[in-house]
């Protein structure tokens, strides 16, 4: 997960529309995923389409050295070479697959992906001489992808890419978009609702609420820290962490990771030894102990340091941070009656207790 | 038919395609401009357009010919730039039909790129398209039945025309002389198998091109008319 890279494009955007005021000021780093989050209503496609100059706002954008816009001057978008993939594809209904990959890819200029490699990455070969009404939606989206790379974007921005898909569609384009800051060198912006989603895919997630910037980020600091009372009924607090693949325990359908030297087990999972994938383990999922664990059905016990421990007022509940290695954490929700008859404090030595079945297992991303 | 009448219906055939070409000239960045404009100005210019649609062709061909009469404003330049006058003249009448079917060139393409929306101009902005670029390939493409539509509808009002044309053309053959003065002539003078020949000449043509635009339109979708 990447640490501070450079922001490449900086977005400052004062909006009114009847009731919906948007006031957000935030950096995009020029390499990896970042993801827009938030509540539907939040300002996040508004954001977007302000980024691809589909929208004008207030305040400033700037891409690189360049400045797309300020109070006096505005790059319309076609000038910009911002990709943009709607949440609704917008494939163009008068050409089949083939012609809509020509069309972006005759106003490239030099420079753009081969199709070849653009079609293989995305899986277009057997869609290109359909016409666009009658793929279905995870197609739609991959065309449109697609498209948008062949118009040699400087910048990726996709709006809602996995929204009204199936389980099992999201699990075959997850992959497509986590590879695509690599394979094409450039950014991805993407706007989601879905938590699930930006864990598996963001490196940097930018959290939109009521059309502010809440937070901003790498993905697993902004996941441990956010505020859950803020968000409360939008999604659940919990960490992000990166588990090595170690192995299979065949006998008891059972998959074991390695997580920063400590071992983890999980329902088997179909991916290789020493693969890499993310962990999202909410909070609610974790209970702390104060030193080793017997007759306890639940086998993954995360050493670790309580790094600290905040009481929510006026509930039965308080937020504990178990750092198990430098730089990982572990968030757990924990009653504050446990806090008391446990003698929790911070710099403690505990354990964080995590069911094997609590983890997310439809939407992993496998990495090496 | 006779050699007279002949030459109106090449006359009428003449002036439709003239007017035709003109119009859709005139009516695809009006329509454009009506179906994407905030303008406070959109209505009163979309009334201006529909105007036709329900003035008597008289109250029209009489302001168009004291327009576009030698004695004043526009005629009178006209006059003194080309030596020639617009009134009872071919160029008149092409001048006049113009105006007078602008609503059915105009109205069609306007719905189609209404109905056709913002998206796909902006997915094409998106990939790179300039606006004309975008015009041209994307919102044309996507309202080509409107275009039919307009087409057709400019064409076939145009060869119905009558009022506007006696106020401002007269009847002079070969020049301002189409189908349905050389009607009107033929009844006045009692040749009733002339008129015959060329109404119901004129009843086909019409049913036939309105068959065409609603077969074209199809599966209940409005003519935009």
């Amino acid at each position: 997960m990447a640490s501070d890279p450079v922001p490449v494009l900086e977005i400052e955007a004062r909006l009114a529309r009847g009731d919906f005021r948007l006031d957000a000021a935030c950096r995009i780093a020029g390499e990896g995923i970042t993801a827009l989050f938030g509540p539907s209503g939040s300002g996040k496609s508004t954001l977007l389409r302000i980024a691809a100059g589909l929208e004008r706002a207030a305040g400033r954008v700037a891409f690189g050295g360049e400045t797309w816009a300020d109070g006096r001057r505005f790059t319309p978008p076609h000038r910009r070479r911002a990709g943009l993939v709607f949440q609704d594809a917008r494939l163009f209904p008068h050409l089949s697959v083939e012609g809509n990959l020509a069309y972006a890819e005759k106003r490239a200029g030099l420079g753009g992906p081969a199709r070849a490699e653009v079609v293989e990455a995305l899986d277009l070969a057997p869609l290109l001489a359909r016409r666009p009404d009658t793929l279905s939606g995870g197609e739609q989206r991959r065309v449109a992808i697609g498209r948008a790379l062949l118009a040699a974007p400087r910048l990726l921005l996709l709006d809602e890419p996995l929204s009204g898909l199936d389980l099992r569609r999201k699990g075959e384009i997850l992959p497509l978009i986590a590879g695509l800051p690599d394979r094409f060198a450039l950014p991805v912006v993407f706007v989601s609702h879905d938590l699930d989603e930006v864990a598996q895919l963001a490196d940097r997630m930018v959290v939109l609420a009521n059309g502010r910037v809440a937070a901003e980020g790498p993905i697993a600091v902004v996941m441990a820290r956010l505020d859950v009372q803020e968000m409360t009924g939008r999604f659940e607090a919990g960490s992000l962490v990166e588990a090595t693949v170690t192995g299979q325990d065949r006998a008891h359908h059972l998959t074991r990771l390695d997580l920063c030297g400590q071992p983890l087990e999980m329902p088997a999972l179909d991916i290789a030894d020493d693969t890499r994938i993310r962990l999202r383990i909410r909070a609610r999922d974790v209970a702390l102990a104060t030193g080793p664990v017997e007759g306890l059905s639940i086998r993954n016990a995360l050493a670790g340091t309580l790094a600290d421990l905040i009481e929510e007022p006026d509930t039965a509940f308080a937020e504990a941070f178990v750092e198990i290695a430098p730089g990982t954490v572990i968030r757990a929700r924990v009653t504050r009656a446990a806090v008391a008859a446990l003698g929790l404090e911070r710099g403690r030595q505990v354990r964080a207790i995590v069911k094997a079945g609590s983890f997310d297992r439809r939407m992993l991303v496998g990495r090496n | 038919m006779s050699e007279g009448d002949l030459q109106a219906v090449l006359l009428t055939l003449r002036l439709a395609a003239v007017t035709t070409l003109v119009l859709l000239a005139l009516a695809l960045p009006l329509a454009w401009w009506l179906s994407r404009t905030r303008s406070r100005l959109k209505p009163a210019v979309e009334a201006l357009t529909a105007l036709p649609l329900i003035l008597p062709p008289t109250v029209l061909g009489f302001y168009l010919l004291v327009m576009l009469g030698p004695q004043t404003g526009f005629g009178r330049l006209w006059l003194e730039v080309t030596d020639t006058t617009l009134t009872f003249s071919f160029l008149g009448l092409v001048v006049a039909s113009v105006i007078y079917s602008l609503p059915f060139a105009v109205q069609p393409l306007q719905s189609a790129f209404e109905s056709t929306g913002r998206g796909p101009m902006e997915a094409a902005a998106t990939l790179g398209a300039g606006p004309f670029d975008a015009f041209r390939t994307v919102a044309l493409p996507l309202a080509w039945r409107g275009l039919l539509t307009a087409a057709v509808l400019s064409f076939a009002h145009t060869v119905g025309e009558f009022g506007v044309v006696l106020m401002v053309g007269g009847n002079i053959p070969g020049e301002t002389r189409v189908i349905s003065i050389a009607v009107y002539e033929h009844v006045e003078t009692l040749d009733y198998g002339a008129a015959h020949r060329l109404s119901l000449g004129l009843v086909a043509f019409a049913f036939v091109t309105l068959l065409a635009v609603y077969a074209l339109n199809g599966r209940g979708r409005r003519v935009g008319v």
